[in-house]
């Protein structure tokens, strides 16, 4: 019992990071907050990515000895695409807020409705 | 070392450097940036078709890109569905981008125009790169591509609301997006391999694992929520309604079939029909959830007053009826729903463009603003007729074709109950849009007039009796429309092509 939950500490983490992540992004009505859920949300697969690399006793892939045991380098290389993703989504979603401040003055999602329904048809 | 072999990877790159080249363009002459876009999409196009050609002739292609061997290198694969679905969009983004033109200048801000047309040609790399790709990580990027692109297209919407319809599509399409990348983790984790072809070997002895479950659903519910499967559809109508009308277009017509192919690819390619049917049943939850999307799709729908709402909730149900084929997982079955990716791509594409038509001319886009069009814009109205005849599933449309398919897939797969389902929907179907022809065809036109002078900007038109759009916005409606008619009669040759593609996926060939 212990061991499940110690022994995979870095995957527990992951799934709390995630959840967090996941109610900030459903549950806030801040715009900026429900981005950083967002952000929080792609870190937490991040990490989770990396820990599946690790292999015991594992250093980084790199030629000193002919034969040492290193962590499996793919998972690394594919969440440097991962960050590119997130950073670009990231972008998007702070850029659509400066607009939406713009258009209606605030960015909490509650207000912005009841904007939209006095405001009637908008622009 | 001919050109041909390498045209599985211009296809993405062709578009993709176009859309780097494309803000330049627009620095030199704004104009120019409309030809630049049709002369690409067309070239892609052109190279779609010859992939089908290929296909048809030889069989699937495989491309290594950078020479990398398969397992370990990314591999694009050109296989019978993944060229259908090629040559569908393909086909679309040209037909959009001739007719995008007016629309364009009309509803978006000058400045504006040359990078509206740079994200354009990124949603259509997405989206080709998606159908492509044999390598499941390349396909989260490029599904991110495709969804980073339509965010930003859907803002550009001419109504603030677009904005936070925008956003929260943002939201939801990252949770989907980032639960595909979940899945492909897991998959990862156990196999040690990104290669779909390669998973499909290496994953039957693990079929018991958790890690392998827990993937699978990972992919079913992010994917469902990418093609808007109908608890998870919220995001689709806001989007939808509120993009500008080029737009409204082209996603309706592509981006939700190329989700719905990613899933076909998940489902049987990646994993094998025992393991959808036996292992985990998620193909009866499917069945369950489409048949739902298909009758709340048409229900909502009849309750809409917008035109575009009206069209977005159909395409609700019109996306069941593509997963309730698969979900089937016969021969039949799987065959209207491929088909139907094919058909309603083009009558949803004739639609929406005849509605952006509208649009332009009149400034409405509510049900009511079609009255006596009938007379006024006759060509753009008998495209909306034959559209709306084909979305009905009227013989001789291809509307019919797909759902006949998919009938008898359902009375194979001894799911009679299914037919009603789909009986109750066509006629619910009709309803809703008998409300718009009637308005077209049935009623004068009152206070349209007066409108129609404060739209008044390009000083032509208003004053005599007809008024229909320009030809570049014309031509392109009016050849999907027809496309639906005359696949509709000579059926058998897409028909064709969706079989083998269907008895492809069916029977394992990756």
């Amino acid at each position: 019992m212990i061991e499940t939950i110690l022994g995979k500490y870095n995957y527990w983490i992951y799934i709390a990071l995630m959840m967090i992540g996941f109610y900030a992004m459903v549950a806030k009505e801040n715009l900026i907050k429900k981005v950083i859920g967002m952000s929080i949300f792609q870190t937490a697969v991040f990490l989770f990515y990396v820990s599946i690399a690790k292999v015991k006793g594992g250093t980084a892939p790199i030629e000193w000895h002919h034969s040492h045991l290193y962590d499996n380098p793919l998972p690394h290389t594919l969440m440097l695409t991962g960050i590119v993703v997130s950073v670009s989504t990231t972008a998007v979603a702070l850029a659509l807020i400066i607009r939406i401040y713009k258009a209606y003055g605030s960015i909490e999602e509650d207000r912005v409705l009841v904007l939209e329904k006095e405001g009637g048809k908008g622009e | 070392m001919t050109l041909t072999e390498h045209l599985p990877i211009l296809i993405i790159i062709l578009p993709l450097f176009a859309a780097v080249i494309m803000p330049l363009t627009g620095v030199v002459n704004r104009s120019l940036c409309w030809y630049f876009t049709v002369v690409v999409t067309f070239l892609v196009f052109l190279i779609a078709l010859s992939l089908v050609c290929n296909v048809m002739e030889a069989g699937r292609i495989s491309y290594w890109l950078g020479g990398w061997k398969p397992p370990w290198g990314i591999e694009y694969v050109v296989d019978k569905v993944s060229a259908l679905v090629l040559l569908v969009v393909s086909f679309i983004a040209f037909a959009v981008a001739i007719y995008a033109r007016r629309s364009v200048e009309k509803e978006i801000a000058k400045s504006k125009v040359p990078l509206f047309y740079s994200v354009y040609l990124l949603f259509i790399t997405g989206s080709m790169g998606v159908t492509i790709t044999g390598d499941i990580f390349n396909l989260y990027v490029f599904l991110e591509i495709t969804s980073l692109s339509l965010y930003t297209l859907i803002a550009m919407g001419p109504k603030r609301r677009a904005l936070i319809a925008s956003f929260n599509y943002l939201i939801l399409g990252t949770i989907a997006g980032t639960f595909v990348l979940i899945g492909v983790g897991y998959l990862y984790m156990v196999t040690g391999t990104l290669n779909m072809a390669d998973l499909r070997v290496l994953l039957p002895e693990l079929y018991g694992s958790s890690a392998v479950l827990t993937a699978f659903a990972f992919f079913t519910v992010g994917l469902s929520l990418k093609l808007a499967l109908f608890p998870l559809h919220i995001w689709l109508p806001n989007a939808y309604s509120y993009a500008p009308s080029v737009v409204s277009a082209v996603v309706a017509a592509t981006a939700t079939k190329v989700s719905a192919y990613v899933l076909f690819r998940i489902l049987f390619t990646v994993f094998t029909v025992e393991f959808d049917t036996s292992v985990v049943p998620v193909t009866y939850l499917l069945i369950f959830f489409s048949s739902v999307a298909i009758i709340m799709g048409s229900v909502i729908a009849l309750s809409q007053t917008n035109i575009k709402r009206m069209l977005a909730y159909s395409s609700i149900g019109q996306i069941g009826y593509i997963v309730l084929g698969a979900a089937l997982t016969n021969e039949l079955a799987l065959t209207g729903s491929i088909i139907h990716i094919f058909n309603h791509a083009l009558m949803k594409g004739s639609l929406f463009l005849v509605v952006g038509i509208v649009v332009y001319k009149t400034g409405i886009d509510d049900i009511s603003g079609f009255k006596g069009l009938g007379r006024k814009m006759p060509i753009s109205m008998a495209a909306f007729t034959l559209g709306a005849l084909s979305m009905i599933g009227a013989p001789l449309t291809v509307g019919f074709v797909s759902k006949w398919y998919l009938a008898i897939g359902a009375i194979n797969a001894g799911m009679w109950f299914l037919v009603p389902v789909i009986l109750v929907s066509s006629i619910l179907t009709a309803v809703y849009f008998w409300r718009v022809v009637e308005k077209i065809y049935f009623h004068k036109a009152d206070e349209v007039e007066e409108i129609v002078t404060e739209y008044e900007v390009d000083g032509a038109g208003c004053a005599c009796k007809r008024f229909e759009a320009p030809l570049t916005m014309l031509i392109p409606t009016f050849v999907l429309s027809v496309l639906c008619i005359l696949f509709g009669i000579a059926a058998n040759i897409p028909a064709g092509i969706a079989s083998s593609a269907a008895k492809m996926l069916l029977g394992g060939g990756g």
